[in-house]
């Protein structure tokens, strides 16, 4: 058992632990944001997809990163599109439409993906990594959390921002309303439309931002399906977080750790089966919800169209 | 009568629009794709209709997804969503799967038929009951934890399958086969096995107990309004429980009938996703059994006819989550303008997608109990 807390064991526990943890990290803080404005977005799963095979492309395309990560962000805005014209403007079922997004995009993804790269199979370089001096030095966590690609310092920053932005601007004021009061903020003036309609944009463009990360830096390739469910467990840790931003951060983490176990586990030795490992997140979040099942918490408007006038 | 006609032609029409104009759609993408949409769509209804062989390739698919549309109207009907599709039918997969080899030696094959589709059914409905007591008790949103349960599910069918269920016999990782013979029996000259007509018989003993049974008749008045219930007198954590068990275990069955019609065995990682796939159908149904049964059948022509017409055009089959994809949207649009035509008309009930508000004030869990009695003056409409 001590080979539980030797260096090796830790720093690959962790270290593995917050790559895993980013997709969920971005897409968990988008549909928050979307979640607090009162739209839930089923289909973060589809956004993350098309921001994964999009960001792929570019990356590989053109040799960078950022361009890729970049791509992302506009691949997952433009699926989300589809809800903010479906779901914020038609009124149309929340569920329904992010059932067919998922669909559309798992489809959608896999079937040019098989056009163009299914012989090839081609996969991109290392990822670069950011290794803050001084810090890195550190036992363990220099390693680990010091040692990581930059967009994962750059998605701890902006846990706390977007809570800052909810709590402490106007901005995040009229996000909250929508989501609450929508008939309280249309009466102040601000468009409850255009309210959601950005705040479904941001959760698109972040969830397509956690896509690209899984495909660039996670799994260095897009396989179809890549996903596996990150978007259901990301719409778990925004519904924990109770519309607190950085607690986004101790459940993406959480998350990511029980994926990154059985690599860990392997370095010291002890095989366990794939099937286990991918289990355990969901476990996970069957035993918090039944553990914590009064503590979730969500906007009294979500998933609700608002209708001007209409009690 | 000509009133009831015409209602049904209409009913007919709008279910007919979005599945046009989806395959309409999904032609154009071929299109861009390089493909001739035309060739695409008349090799797949030659392959999954016109053609004998693919007409009864098309009829043996059908049978899992009757039975998981039968399951899926259950838990609807009761207002309840059972995203969980696939979990649960990949562990009534993996235990008949399992059993079946062991019980056809010691009980022979009618008592091993039976004997699995019951454990099947009971592995189902039991995975369905965290949900169904967190929803009921503390109001926690199940689409979530159907969902978790359901990736679950998929991992627990996969351990048993590599562990205690493996077959000896070296090779991919799988269960023993059940010989061609000791599966379902075929009709009469056909390659179709027993489990179209349990597919087909679950799915009206589904439709005689939601309309004509006091149980449906609980479960419907759960449905349109937990406060009503609770009201009359009934208990809503029970009825959640038995509409969860129910609409599990008919799933659970279904993938009895896919391993002992078909497959004959769990090959690791076998996992067809006809839990999603199914949900756009009963919606267009308007979670009407015949309707749904017309459906089914109709999709299954869809994908068997798509599976063979992909190969030949040489792309993946995926492209038909694309096509599902665009029914649902166009369900959700024909529904739209329908509405702003005066028409109103729902493929989803009202009180389904309303199910996420949660309870008034401090809402105590994710989703809570829906509005009041809402949509309950539109019940008797459906």
């Amino acid at each position: 058992m001590s080979d539980l807390l030797s260096q090796e064991f830790l720093t690959a526990l962790i270290s593995g632990g917050l790559v895993a943890a980013m997709p969920l990290l971005f897409a968990s803080l988008g549909e928050l944001v979307s979640e607090q404005a009162g739209v839930l977005n089923v289909g973060l799963e589809g956004y993350m997809l098309f921001g994964a095979f999009l960001a792929f492309v570019i990356a590989y395309n053109t040799g960078s990163e950022w361009l890729g990560l970049a791509a992302g962000i506009v691949a997952g805005a433009v699926g989300s599109l589809l809800m903010v014209v479906f779901s914020v403007r038609m009124r149309l079922d929340q569920i329904v439409i992010g059932i067919a997004i998922i669909l559309l995009a798992e489809g959608a993804t896999s079937l040019l993906f098989d056009a163009s790269y299914a012989e090839s199979r081609p996969s991109l370089g290392t990822p670069s990594e950011l290794a803050i001096p001084l810090l890195k030095e550190i036992p363990i966590l220099g390693e680990s959390v010091f040692s990581q690609h930059p967009i994962v310092y750059v998605g701890i920053a902006l846990a706390f921002v977007v809570g800052w932005i909810l709590k402490r601007t106007s901005a995040g004021l009229s996000i909250r309303a929508a989501g609450e009061r929508p008939e309280a903020l249309d009466a102040a003036g601000v468009s409850v439309t255009a309210t959601r309609t950005w705040a479904t944009l941001c959760a698109g463009g972040l969830a397509g931002l956690g896509g690209g990360y899984l495909a660039i830096v996670g799994a260095g390739s897009f396989t179809p399906f890549i996903t596996q469910g990150a978007g259901f467990i990301a719409i778990v840790i925004a519904m924990l977080s109770r519309g607190v931003a950085p607690w986004t951060i101790v459940g993406a983490v959480l998350f990511g750790m029980s994926l990154s176990i059985a690599t860990a586990l392997q370095l010291i030795g002890v095989e366990i089966q794939t099937d286990y490992v991918q289990m355990l997140p969901f476990i996970a979040v069957i035993v918090v919800l039944v553990l914590f099942a009064r503590r979730s918490y969500l906007p009294s408007a979500l998933a609700l169209p608002y209708v001007r006038g209409e009690k | 009568m000509i009133a009831r006609a015409a209602r049904l032609g209409e009913a007919t029409l709008t279910a007919a629009v979005p599945i046009v104009l989806a395959l309409v759609v999904n032609g154009i993408l071929l299109a861009a794709l390089g493909r001739d949409p035309f060739t695409f769509y008349a090799d797949m209804f030659n392959r999954g209709l016109i053609q004998w062989e693919g007409f009864q390739e098309s009829i043996i698919r059908s049978a899992p997804l009757l039975l998981i549309a039968a399951g899926l109207i259950v838990a609807f009907r009761a207002n309840l969503w059972n995203l969980g599709g696939d979990g649960q039918f990949l562990l009534g997969a993996a235990f008949t799967a399992g059993f079946a080899p062991s019980l056809l030696e010691s009980l022979g094959v009618w008592p091993m038929l039976l004997a699995t589709m019951a454990i099947a059914a009971l592995a189902g409905g039991a995975w369905t009951l965290i949900p169904a007591l967190l929803r009921g008790r503390y109001g926690v949103n199940e689409i979530i934890t159907t969902l978790m349960m359901s990736f679950i599910g998929i991992g627990v069918a996969n351990v048993l399958v590599k562990g205690p269920f493996m077959t000896e016999v070296g090779g991919v990782a799988r269960t023993d086969v059940v010989p061609f013979d000791e599966r379902f029996p075929l009709l009469f000259d056909t390659r179709i096995h027993l489990g179209f007509v349990i597919g087909v018989v679950a799915l009206l003993a589904v439709h005689v107990l939601m309309t004509r049974t006091s149980l449906g008749l609980r479960l419907r008045i759960l449905g349109a309004s937990p406060r009503a219930a609770l009201h009359a007198g009934l208990r809503p954590v029970r009825l959640t429980v038995i509409a969860f068990a129910l609409s599990g275990a008919l799933i659970g069955l279904s993938g009895s009938v896919e391993i002992l019609g078909v497959q004959g065995s769990f090959r690791a990682d076998f996992n067809p996703a006809y839990g999603l796939l199914v949900i756009p159908l009963v919606f267009l149904a308007r979670l009407n059994a015949i309707g749904s049964l017309v459906l089914v059948i109709v999709f299954s022509v869809i994908q068997i006819g798509g599976e063979s017409a992909a190969r030949e055009a040489e792309i993946t089959s995926d492209v038909l989550f694309v096509l599902v994809g665009l029914m649902l949207l166009f369900m959700a649009l024909t529904e739209y303008w329908r509405a702003r035509r005066g028409r109103r008309m729902r493929f989803v009930p009202p009180e389904l997608a309303e199910r996420l508000r949660p309870a008034a004030g401090d809402g105590g869990g994710v989703g809570g109990e829906p509005r009041p009695a809402i949509g309950a003056r539109e019940m008797g409409s459906r």
